[in-house]
């Protein structure tokens, strides 16, 4: 009998994709022999769109840089913006600012919870969970008026104050999460079937984490104690000891699969529970703007020369942008993103070969990929295999869309 | 044949179609309100098929085509052959004396054989994974399905499904015999999902993984005789189980004294209810509270597990009997 391979393409449209990715894999039976990982289908260009506007325009756009951990990318925004500008936010917003970023940690973590859940056939969990990430929701709503983009940081400080309200219904939320994670433990963890499907899978040993350049909750899963918030503190989490989450911690042992990763996803929303305990209990009082007016703010920016990184521990690792304000226009001149996405999808191409078919969904939510951060250029090549420049796909774009105004007999 | 066995034949199946699609509603809604959700009204599988049969009916180019286009009938016409050899209460088999448990045996892998041809022949890599995944699930359950058949077959010295649906098991079986008779029938429930291709061992058909897997590729009218063979043998499976294990008619409890229509009414409900029961139990419940099995693992279980389960069962029928 010959041996059969398979040719099984995984995206860009898939099931389990939450976003556009293709991944290649060459089957025998249920192994995978061979894999290959393609990206760059979600381009968008916002850090060129960033480039043309003024800064609180960038900022608004940085937000939409990612659709879940929203405010992660101003958060590194804000961070590196401050540092081009050499101003600092005020105690209170610098308060703020780290509750907001934990509320979002827990409910980014239990969004990939949920999903992880969902990827191993496990949809009750999956409700179940959701079910309980609306608290979060609903109080990130309480306090910025909206669900997912708050819009609540401002280059200097926070647009939005904590009320009195706002302290208690986190209260509240602190007391729901104590209860609701220790339950997620027990349905998460303790559950066979769970553990069958995920110990052992996506296993990445620490040497290969550090190969390839694993960030976050990903590489902490692999052992290593890395956690911007732990490395290099800013705002509030100079104040707060805050310890990167490894298994090693909690349970003695590391495997490094998905498994662990639950582990420390699941331990890290505790920690961020803990964290917005310590900084309403703490909250500092005083102003929440740094320059309160905006067209001040503005006039600064265009007479700044300078440039700055800004880096935050997002739900899934870190994320770092670079600025650079020339003093010649209001918004800046360089704007570079680096996202978590970008390293952990490296890990992708080694952990699915000599995989089976059914630990591909899996492997592909362990990281809690996000490919729209992730994308940062896109290539065209024409049917020679030769890049095409942008001079050239511009002129394409123009000519097509002058065909097309002609095909519909669109009248200027 | 008489013209009453004609018209049983008739009636049966559209019947069964009703049932079928009733029960897959009800299941539906019951997992929803598990999960707390609303989930979708009970009719809401006669729209699917409904708006199936409307759309259009795809064929891959690169698939056999007069293959693929004819399994989904023997899909249906399977598992609605399936429905004339079970008594439904007091009624008879319609076609009962012209096959038996083998039949059934038969009529079940059927089914799954016709989906996993569908899926090679459909020339797409995730049906043709689904359907080496079914294959090797199939042959992980047969067995213990099979040693649950021979069991009955020793306690009746019969392999007619009205012989043993006209005495109740419990009746004639010692308590040993009655232990590997309960055994049996735990080994029977473990399979029916497994059978019907639902979680945890819908691994052939793992929509994250290979994208629906054999179903991958069918759409419009196929998809539809797919949906309502799946709504059938889901039916037939629980009723199955229902003739084999939990006989006891309403008037035998309760030492009723009907007649006539009354009694096939009651009957007929009291039949309805049991078969909900062993439904919600062996596929809602089970498929609401686990996650997918990966197919090695699902095929330890029943080679292993299950099958010491069932063989256990067996044997303490053997010693009992």
């Amino acid at each position: 009998m010959t041996k059969s391979q398979y040719y099984i393409p995984i995206g860009p449209i898939h099931p389990a994709l939450k976003e556009p990715i293709r991944v290649e894999a060459k089957v025998e039976g249920e192994k995978i022999v061979e894999v290959d990982v393609k990206r760059g289908f979600a381009h968008r260009g916002i850090e060129y769109m960033g480039m043309k506007r003024n800064a609180i325009q960038a900022l608004y756009l940085s937000e939409r840089i990612c659709g879940i951990c929203s405010i992660s990318h101003p958060y590194a925004f804000v961070v590196g913006s401050e540092k081009a500008l050499g101003i600092e936010a005020p105690p209170r917003a610098q308060y703020i600012r780290t509750i907001i970023a934990e509320l979002e940690r827990i409910h980014s973590h239990i969004l990939w919870l949920g999903v992880v859940a969902h990827e191993v056939g496990f949809d009750s969990l999956l409700f179940w969970t959701w079910k309980g990430r609306e608290k979060v929701l609903d109080v990130l709503e309480l306090i910025s008026g909206n669900r997912i983009n708050y819009s609540m940081y401002m280059i200097g400080g926070v647009r939005r104050d904590l009320k009195e309200s706002h302290i208690k219904a986190l209260k509240e939320m602190i007391d729901y999460y104590r209860i609701f994670n220790q339950e997620m433990k027990n349905l998460f963890l303790a559950d066979p079937v769970y553990k069958a499907r995920t110990r052992g899978v996506a296993q990445l040993s620490k040497e290969m984490a550090l190969k390839v350049n694993a960030v976050g909750p990903t590489a902490r899963a692999a052992g290593l104690r890395m956690d911007i918030r732990q490395d290099i503190p800013y705002d509030a989490y100079a104040d707060i000891e805050v310890r990167g989450i490894v298994p090693q911690d909690i349970v003695g042992e590391v495997y490094g699969d998905a498994y662990d990763a639950t582990l420390v996803r699941i331990y890290e929303i505790d920690q961020s529970v803990d964290i917005i305990e310590y900084c309403i209990d703490n909250l500092p009082e005083g102003k929440i703007m740094a320059i309160p007016n905006y067209v001040v703010l503005l006039s600064k920016i265009k007479r700044t020369k300078g440039e700055g990184i800004g880096a935050h521990e997002a739900p899934r690792g870190e994320v770092i942008h670079y600025f650079k304000y020339d003093g010649t226009r209001d918004g800046p001149a360089v704007w570079k993103v680096v996202a978590p996405s970008y390293n952990n999808i490296n890990s992708w191409a080694p952990l699915l070969l000599g995989a089976e078919v059914a630990d591909i969904p899996v492997v592909v939510a362990y990281i809690d990929p996000c490919m729209c951060c992730n994308d940062r250029i896109a290539v065209v090549r024409d049917s020679s295999g030769k890049i095409v420049d942008s001079t050239t796909l511009h002129r394409m774009a123009v000519e097509k869309t002058m065909r097309i105004k002609k095909e519909l007999g669109v009248k200027e | 044949m008489t013209p009453n066995i004609l018209a049983y034949a008739f009636a049966f199946p559209v019947l069964g179609i009703f049932l079928g699609l009733v029960y897959k509603g009800i299941d539906r809604r019951v997992s929803a309100r598990l999960t707390s959700r609303i989930g979708p009204p009970i009719r809401q599988p006669f729209w699917d098929v409904g708006k199936l049969l409307l759309k259009e009916t795809v064929v891959p180019e690169n698939a056999i085509s007069w293959l693929f286009n004819a399994m989904p009938l023997i899909a249906l016409a399977s598992s609605m052959t399936l429905l004339l050899y079970i008594p439904f209460g007091v009624l008879k088999a319609p076609l009962e004396g012209y096959g038996d448990l083998i039949v059934v045996l038969y009529l079940l892998t059927l089914q799954s054989l016709a989906m996993a041809i569908g899926g090679f022949a459909s020339g797409s890599p995730f049906s043709s994974v689904g359907a080496q995944r079914e294959m090797v699930l199939m042959m992980s359950y047969e067995m213990p399905l099979a040693t649950v058949i021979v069991g009955f077959a020793l306690i009746y010295r019969s392999f007619s499904l009205t012989t043993i649906a006209s005495t109740p098991v419990w009746s004639i079986v010692g308590p040993i015999a009655g232990l590997g008779v309960i055994m049996l029938f735990i080994a029977l429930l473990i399979v029916t999902p497994a059978e019907l291709a639902k979680l945890p061992f819908d691994i052939a058909e793992a929509e994250t993984e290979i994208a629906e897997g054999m179903l991958a590729e069918y759409s419009g009218r196929n998809l539809a005789l797919f949906y309502l063979s799946d709504a059938v043998r889901g039916f037939a499976m629980a009723a199955l189980e229902v003739v084999l294990f939990i006989p006891f008619t309403l008037s035998s409890i309760f030492n009723l004294n009907l007649t006539g229509a009354s009694l096939y009414t009651v009957e007929a409900l009291w039949f309805l209810f049991k078969v909900l029961v062993v439904y919600l139990l062996a596929v809602t419940l089970v498929r609401t509270s686990f996650a997918r099995f990966r197919i090695e693992q699902a095929s330890r279980i029943f080679w292993v597990y299950v099958n010491i389960i069932a063989l256990v069962g067996l044997a303490l029928v053997w010693m009992g009997v």
